[in-house]
């Protein structure tokens, strides 16, 4: 009698491991720190250079209105929620701190919409950035 | 800071709604098609919102 094959729950298919190329290392680290180009070397010229001007011009909207600059060592669990959404924007967020732009306190309700405007640009920039990675490892084209 | 930017609450949320939509368009379909569509979709919705609330704040008031 032939043998007849069974399967067990532990049999089941594994998700394949994604290869670390230096591609998918790279896209998501450099689309971090420059918003749009973890698409542009993959060159996805359209998408980076849209994300690009969103997350820059939201950023720069954001200090426009008078939006808080949020520091690392406040102390307050707030301020150090709008410290992490703001360091997604990489590079425009140090160059923000370097040039001391921004209000320093949010003492009208445009400065306060200032400052959502400019946290919102780092969280969309980390999505980006995970973006980029899925391209980078073929997940997506 | 030389410039200072006054925008009305309208022109605010409408100017995050584009934004947020072309990211969320981009990252979140996978051909421009499906992009698009999607984009404007979470434009249209916001902007849909954005009235919704001014409306439901304007009754709330009156």
């Amino acid at each position: 009698m032939a043998k007849t094959e069974t399967t067990t729950p532990d049999a089941q298919p594994t998700a394949a491991a994604v290869p670390l190329t230096p591609i998918a290392t790279i896209a998501p680290l450099i689309g971090w720190l420059i918003p749009g180009a973890g698409h542009l070397i993959q060159k996805r010229w359209i998408r980076g250079l849209l994300l690009m001007a969103s997350i820059v011009c939201m950023f720069a909207i954001g200090v426009a209105m008078q939006g808080k600059v949020y520091k690392s060592n406040t102390g307050d669990l707030l301020d150090i929620l709008g410290f992490v959404g703001d360091l997604g924007s990489g590079a425009v967020y140090f160059l923000a701190r370097i040039m001391d732009w921004g209000g320093t306190a949010i003492t009208a309700a445009n400065a306060d919409y200032g400052t959502k405007f400019i946290v919102v640009a780092g969280l969309l920039n980390v999505m980006a950035a995970v973006d980029a990675y899925h391209i980078a490892i073929g997940k997506k084209q | 800071m030389i410039l200072a930017l006054q925008l009305s609450h309208f022109s605010a949320a409408a100017l995050f709604a584009l934004f947020f939509s072309i990211v969320f368009g981009i990252t979140q379909r996978n051909t421009t098609e499906e992009m698009v569509k999607y984009g404007a979709y979470c434009f249209a919705m916001a902007i849909g919102g954005l009235f919704v609330a001014g409306w439901v704040m304007w009754l709330l008031h009156h």
